[in-house]
């Protein structure tokens, strides 16, 4: 291999946890999630302080479930997407552990993953959770319009995930390890519009998509599951369009998280889901659950951020994307 | 910053799904209609049932009760969901004022009274009241000058 | 004649709130730049002197529109500017829109002082 793509040996994905909020527990995937909440306020005051409880909540059941205690674990790589990651920061002052911050936008999940592997396979860290959180009402109002306002959402628009996902990586050999990464570059091609996310950052992970197969020699179709992060329906169509441009097909293997976690006519969510959370929350609740039971062995996943604040799109910046890959396997 | 790839704008303005264009202004035009409607009946209830006699004072009125109304609404989360179905229909009329002042109050009252609710109100509304009184007072000095147009 | 009232004010209403419509779906600016949009257009139609004539056909068609309010603003300027010279050009246009913008301002506080935002 060579370029950004590198192999990763002896890290595995030891256990999982997501919690997610109601729109998400009714989805299609609804079933696969660990714990689903009735009311996305959590009975805290505020938004941000119920993502807080969410993300919070993730990582104890997560503890609860690989029955470690707070000491077991080295390091929580953790991110979301308010303001100066105060979501993962305010999260771990509940937690006797050390933290990192982590910030992608919504590939985070991906680049705290890729982070907590290569600390782990340097042997200097044996037990590392990465997480991430997000949620509808805290993303509308940092990103967008007061929850209240009464304004069309766009067709193109896309709907934030309320949920949190953990996952704890171990130098411990189990059934789902993580094999190789390719890390994503930053990508502009001169999308403006705020609303259409999926056109910021289907050239990134067309990108990353492709030099992942050319760099490790792989095809599409050694994965059972090629799933971007939250491209949404259009997005993952152009995607697809443009990495078919350079050469590369992607199959009936390929999927978006945005797309899975919500059902698009009944849940009138403009494109699909998006956020910091939804890669991490359906990889936690699902794919993590199908490799278990041998459905899916070999799994791409490629979380997709498109890195804007708001006062850089009020200036006018154009928003570029990122994408990072990391590809999972079940150990034979 | 790279320059923009014209191909690929080109490309998301040709494959990207568009507004469904009939359908958002048929529901513009009569929920529009209708919220004006609404003013109008105000109008009537107030000079011919309550007999206020001043023109001004009856549109006065109208105005203040078709904001309580709005008001009322966007407290309760009904507004904004009348507003994905309305869109423009329910954003020209002064009950979209109205609302984005409101819901803006409502979203930052978290931060606190007077740094919160208070600071942002005018969050989404501000520019009007400052493009609308700058752009009255500039009438007011181009009637000054060119007294005799207006008289 | 009450309902070709009705019907005047129902077909100009819905015309501003189509325009509005347009702009919005064809050029994706914010609801706040259609506000503007609107207010600004209201105050130089009025200027012009073009305006009492929609308001006269129109009626609440005419004047709950955001595009009335910027009429009304731009009506008070003229009137107070030829009553009252240089103090009357400053105060006429906030004195005639002062009863909304006040309500405004006072029901805003007091509905977010009760209310809650609530997830969609």
């Amino acid at each position: 291999m060579r370029g950004s793509t590198f192999g990763i040996d002896g890290v595995f994905v030891e256990n999982t946890a997501s919690v997610v909020g109601p729109k998400e527990s009714e989805g299609p995937l609804g079933k696969y999630f660990d714990k689903t909440v009735k009311d996305d306020l959590l009975g805290q005051k505020s938004h941000e302080l119920a993502e807080i409880r969410f993300h919070i909540s993730a990582i104890r059941y997560l503890l609860n479930k690989t029955s470690h205690t707070e000491n077991d674990v080295d390091l929580c790589i953790s991110g979301d997407l308010l303001d100066e990651i105060t979501g993962a920061s305010l999260t771990l002052r509940e937690f006797d552990i050390p933290f990192m911050g982590a910030y992608n936008a919504c590939a985070t999940f991906a680049e705290s993953v890729i982070t907590a592997s290569v600390f782990i396979s340097s042997g200097k860290f044996s037990r590392i959770i990465s997480s991430t959180s997000s949620h509808f009402s805290t993303a509308e109002r940092q990103y967008r319009f007061p929850l209240e306002l009464g304004n069309q959402r766009t067709p193109l628009s896309q709907w934030t995930v309320t949920a949190a996902g953990a996952v704890m990586l171990s130098d411990v050999p189990s059934k789902v390890a993580v094999k190789r990464a390719t890390l994503g570059k930053v990508i502009d091609l001169g999308v403006t519009d705020a609303n259409d996310m999926g056109a910021c950052m289907a050239p990134a992970a067309a990108d990353t998509i492709f030099r992942h197969f050319a760099e490790s020699g792989l095809s599409p179709d050694y994965y059972d599951l090629i799933a971007t992060g939250d491209l949404g329906v259009a997005g993952s169509e152009l995607m697809k369009l443009l990495i078919k441009k350079r050469g590369l097909e992607l199959g009936l293997n390929y999927n978006d998280c945005g797309a899975m976690i919500f059902n698009r006519v009944s849940q009138d969510v403009g494109q699909g889901g998006s956020g910091a959370a939804c890669s991490s929350s359906v990889f936690s609740g699902y794919i993590y659950k199908k490799m278990l039971s041998g459905a899916l062995k070999r799994v791409l996943l490629v979380p997709t951020g498109a890195l804007c604040s708001k006062t850089s799109t009020l200036q006018g910046e154009s928003i570029p994307g990122i994408a990072h890959a990391v590809a999972f396997e079940v150990n034979e | 910053m790279n320059a923009p790839d014209k191909e690929y704008l080109a490309l998301i303005r040709e494959r990207m799904p568009k507004s469904r264009h009939f359908a958002t202004m048929f529901r513009a035009f009569w929920t529009g209609g209708l919220i004006c409607c609404i003013g109008e009946a105000l109008t009537l209830f107030y000079s011919e049932v309550a007999k206020v006699s001043v023109e001004d004072d009856v549109s006065s009125l109208t105005t203040i009760t078709l904001i309580l109304i709005t008001a009322i609404l966007t407290g309760f989360g009904i507004y904004d969901k009348i507003g994905a179905y309305a869109g423009a229909g329910s954003i020209v009329p002064i009950t979209g004022f109205a609302n984005s002042v409101v819901s803006s109050a409502i979203e930052h009252k978290r931060e606190g009274v007077v740094l919160g609710l208070c600071s942002n109100m005018f969050q989404v509304a501000g520019p009007v009241i400052v493009f609308g009184i700058s752009s009255s007072i500039l009438v007011g000095i181009i009637v000054l000058i060119f007294k005799g147009a207006f008289i | 004649m009450i309902w070709m009232d009705f019907l005047k004010t129902f077909l100009i209403g819905g015309a501003f709130c189509l325009i509005g419509q347009i702009l919005i779906n064809n050029t994706k600016i914010t609801s706040a730049r259609i506000l503007v949009g609107f207010l600004l257009a209201g105050v130089l139609l009025e200027t012009v002197g073009v305006y009492k004539y929609i308001r006269e056909f129109g009626n609440s068609g005419a004047t709950v529109p955001i595009i009335g309010f910027g009429s009304a603003l731009a009506r008070g300027a003229i009137e107070g500017a030829l009553q009252n010279g240089i103090l009357g050009a400053v105060s006429g246009g906030i004195e005639a829109a002062a009863p909304g913008i006040a309500a405004v301002i006072f029901i805003a506080f007091v509905v977010g002082l009760v209310a809650t935002p609530k997830t969609k």
